[in-house]
């Protein structure tokens, strides 16, 4: 009973902070951060798709499942890299990396992941 | 130089062949080549068991220099890509040096990189082996990474991850990279110095450079199966997961984030122990491979892979070659360590991991001695300029105006000439050190000669030593005599001038493995087993005919149509390096694959020593290696206080002089006896009788006697004519 109770608590507890957080995050964050989290979250979906695609049917053609996942991957770190880079919060740790240096940086590295990705594909 | 440039044959035969292979068939063929000459009856497809980087970077120069109408041949590209390279490390050294520390230290490193024996060894032209670029590729993605870790640039980052590729494909000790990078991460988390730099720098260089590793065939899936490369995926995950907390942090205050603190860590614990769990027992990682079992216990390697203990690479190093390699610095770089400890951030904890960690390679097997030395020159040279700083340099802010401006006035004089600045400024110093406080001019003056006097000493040593040790090519050997004159033996180059020569194209020739890459490269012929040690079992196979008698070694040799046996006799020049010396180590290697028939005991006398005189144990004087080694030596007397058959390798006299052979013949031995080749004789068409026909003991009562050499009867005409008394004798009329 008295875990029963206690679990309750817990949950409501997580569903209060992040109710909060939601909030919070709708009111802090600039659009431009939003749109990108819009993306990383497309590409999280992607990424957990694939994975669940190879859990249940099987990983034959590894290297093509391998470059599609690590591509998925790869994306969201690049897109998390910029997203840090480019919030205004973080402009002291950063000198020197304007948001423009920081998108290019992004496009290029893009650039190598996806034609590494193309070669390993098959 | 150029004309003794031309004189230096690649060290690394089988190196050498595939560039030329990739040279003269281009890319695609190369990375399918299956060749039939190495492995007999197996083969090896070299195109996805080798690291191409270093064939790749030569043939790429080799291509340019064409495509620009500079015709070189592929073999001087080969040779003097190791210098070229070795220049290229000294300037990622300075670099790497000058974001550690400053530019002063940079420049000392990179003096010191240049000469330092430990790498002069891979440096020198003609060595043309994949340590030689890949010290290069090391330093300079130590450079980047810590370059983006500085700065927390996307940019760095993705070079970082090209040139860690460029190490992929050039040397297996890219394994030290994927596993010291996450290590520093783990440090730098674990000393509350995590950033937002650290996070972009860390999981862009390892999710970029997972695939790009991939793509070497010879690397493959290994990234992600094997556990050698499992910690940088652990320290990943972990980090992925340190920054969402912290970005949580931000967001949240403490209360509620301790509430989602302990959900999350619990779940994501349970989750990553599952996981690891569930991999592990179907299987998709691999446990430690033999190799990097054996860096953790050192024992490993001699009780269970003896083929990785028997190269002589792989010995744990002795402080002599500690002293040997790197001289002073060796004695210097604690210091440069403390230093670096002393004022740490977070690239400095970055160095201080790489030296222990070298520190430890290196004591564990010479080959690691390496990646030691970039390490021990940069810390040495951050405690030089250290010390030179204090005793020279915090004079220079104190400089009257006008000594500057007469040193200026110099510089615009000669402006090419930076030294001469340099050794004015210190005598300024020294003379207007006189009237300051502090350290007095005495001392300063005392260390600053004792410092230089140090560097002095370790620059003459560095050239006795790559004078000496690292600049004669391998396969001449020299011997000094009593007077100094040098004697060159040449035997190497003549036996395997001789198999080119004489012996059928396809011919097989049998040897030890490491003389494999020598007999393809120089002799061109098919060898059995070869310096790439992939296949043990082959390589016991052949130890096994070595240390069996003769003709349960002809068996073996029949089985795997070996035309010719090579062997390396030291024992009348006194060279040790030869194969009766290796021998315990082919019959420790073939009793790991056959224990029923090959066990080393029997080897060593009852009293358990290894020897080749009357004492040795029988089993040991009739194997096929024994007997090849001292076939005739017994007639020989080399020397008058000496007895027939005396070998000087082992001082000893041999203990069986009377070798025949049954199912082989000397084919050729070259001038010192160096190397002898055996001929392995087809199968009789008849057998013949290994005993004399029998002999019965019925004894004929009579001797037969032949007429026509009896004595008793005289001898008779034939056709004679016979005369009939009274009767003319017919005569044909004409």
């Amino acid at each position: 009973m008295r875990s029963a109770a206690a679990a309750a608590a817990m949950a409501g507890s997580v569903r209060a902070v992040a109710r909060r957080f939601l909030s919070e995050y709708g009111g802090g964050t600039a659009g431009r951060l939003k749109a990108l989290d819009a993306f990383l979250l497309y590409v999280l979906l992607t990424g957990a798709l694939q994975f669940g695609y190879c859990l249940g049917v099987g990983t034959f053609p590894f290297n093509s499942f391998l470059s599609g996942f690590i591509s998925a991957v790869g994306s969201f770190i690049l897109g998390v890299c910029l997203r840090i880079q480019i919030n205004p919060q973080n402009k002291g740790e950063f000198q020197g990396i304007s948001p423009e240096r920081a998108f290019a940086d992004f496009l290029f590295a893009n650039t190598i992941l996806h034609l590494v990705v193309i070669n390993f594909v098959g | 130089s150029i004309s003794v440039a031309f004189l230096v044959w690649p060290l690394n035969e089988f190196n050498y062949r595939s560039t030329h292979h990739l040279a003269s068939h281009g890319f695609y063929e190369f990375l399918n080549w299956f060749d039939e000459r190495a492995w007999y009856p197996l083969g090896r497809i070299v195109g996805g068991t080798v690291y191409p980087g270093l064939m790749v970077t030569a043939g790429l120069i080799h291509w340019i220099l064409n495509m620009l109408n500079v015709t070189v041949h592929i073999r001087d590209v080969c040779v003097f890509l190791a210098p070229v390279f070795s220049g290229l490390t000294a300037i990622s050294t300075f670099l790497l040096t000058r974001e550690l520390w400053n530019q002063g230290a940079g420049l000392l490193a990179a003096c010191f990189i240049a000469i330092v024996p430990g790498y002069i060894s891979r440096s020198v032209a003609g060595s043309f082996d994949n340590e030689g670029i890949a010290i290069f590729a090391l330093q300079f993605t130590y450079y980047l990474w810590v370059k983006s870790v500085k700065t927390g640039s996307v940019f760095w980052t993705i070079c970082c991850c090209l040139s860690y590729f460029y190490m992929v494909s050039a040397w297996g000790g890219y394994v030290f990279i994927i596993n010291l990078i996450p290590l520093h991460v783990f440090v730098l988390l674990l000393m509350q110095r995590y950033s937002r730099r650290v996070y972009i720098a860390y999981s862009t260089f390892y999710i970029v450079g997972l695939i790009l590793s991939m793509q070497i065939p010879f690397v493959g899936f290994q990234p992600i199966r094997t556990s050698e490369h499992m910690a940088a995926a652990g320290v990943f995950a972990l980090l992925q997961a340190y920054a969402f907390l912290q970005y949580l942090r931000d967001r949240l205050t403490k209360q509620e984030f301790q509430t989602l603190f302990f959900l999350g860590v619990s779940l994501a614990a349970g989750t990553v122990f599952l996981s690891v769990i569930y991999l592990t027992y179907t299987g998709y990682i691999a446990p430690w491979s033999g190799r990097f079992y054996s860096l953790w216990d050192t024992g490993y390697a001699k009780i269970h892979i003896p083929i990785i203990a028997s190269v002589s690479e792989h010995q744990p190093t002795t402080w002599v070659s500690f002293f040997f390699d790197l001289h002073i610095l060796v004695c210097t770089f604690p210091a440069g360590l403390w230093f670096c400890i002393k004022n740490i951030n977070d690239e400095r904890v970055f160095v201080a991991l790489y030296a222990i960690s070298a520190v430890y390679f290196a004591g564990v097997m010479v080959r690691l001695m390496l990646t030691l030395t970039p390490v021990v020159c940069m810390l040495s040279a951050i405690a030089f300029s250290n010390v030179f700083e204090r005793y020279l340099g915090d004079d220079m802010k104190r400089e009257n105006p006008p000594i500057e401006d007469s040193s200026d006035e110099d510089d615009k004089r000669n402006p090419g000439n930076l030294y001469d600045k340099a050794g004015k400024v210190r005598k300024h110093v020294s003379e207007q050190e006189k009237t300051e406080e502090g350290l007095g001019p005495n001392i300063k003056n005392i260390v600053t000669m004792l410092m230089l006097m140090l560097l002095m000493m370790f620059a003459v040593h560095c050239t006795w030593v790559t004078s000496n040790a690292y600049s004669s090519p391998s396969v001449v050997l020299a011997s000094y005599n009593h007077d100094g004159t040098r004697n060159i033996l040449d035997d190497f180059r003549e036996a395997y001038y001789w198999l080119r020569q004489n012996t059928d194209e396809h011919a097989r020739v049998m040897s030890w493995w490491d003389y494999g890459y020598q007999i393809a490269g120089m002799a061109n012929r098919t060898t059995l087993v070869d310096n790439n040690t992939w296949n043990n079992s082959h390589i016991a196979l052949v130890g096994k005919a070595m240390s069996s008698n003769e003709s349960a070694a002809y068996e073996i040799m029949r089985s795997l149509d070996v035309d010719y046996v090579l062997i390396i006799f030291g024992g009348v020049i006194g060279y040790s390096g030869d194969d009766i010396n290796k021998f315990l180590w082919m019959v420790r290697i073939a009793e790991g694959e056959h224990p029923k028939d090959i066990r080393e005991s029997d080897y060593f006398t009852p009293q358990g020593e290894f020897r080749v005189d009357k004492a040795g144990s029988p089993t040991l004087l009739n194997c096929l290696m024994y007997k090849m080694s001292y076939y005739r030596f017994g007639e020989m007397q080399l020397d008058f206080r000496t007895p027939p058959g005396f070998d000087r390798t082992r001082n000893a006299e041999i203990g069986n002089k009377d070798i025949k052979f049954k199912h082989l013949e000397e084919a050729f031995t070259s001038e010192h006896w160096l190397v002898r080749i055996y001929k392995v004789k087809q199968l009789d068409n008849r057998e013949t009788l290994d005993h004399k026909p029998r002999v019965t003991n019925i004894v004929p009562k009579q001797k037969y006697l032949s007429k026509k050499t009896s004595k008793r009867k005289r001898g008779y005409i034939k056709n004679k004519l016979i005369l009939k008394k009274g009767k003319r004798p017919n005569r044909k009329t004409v």
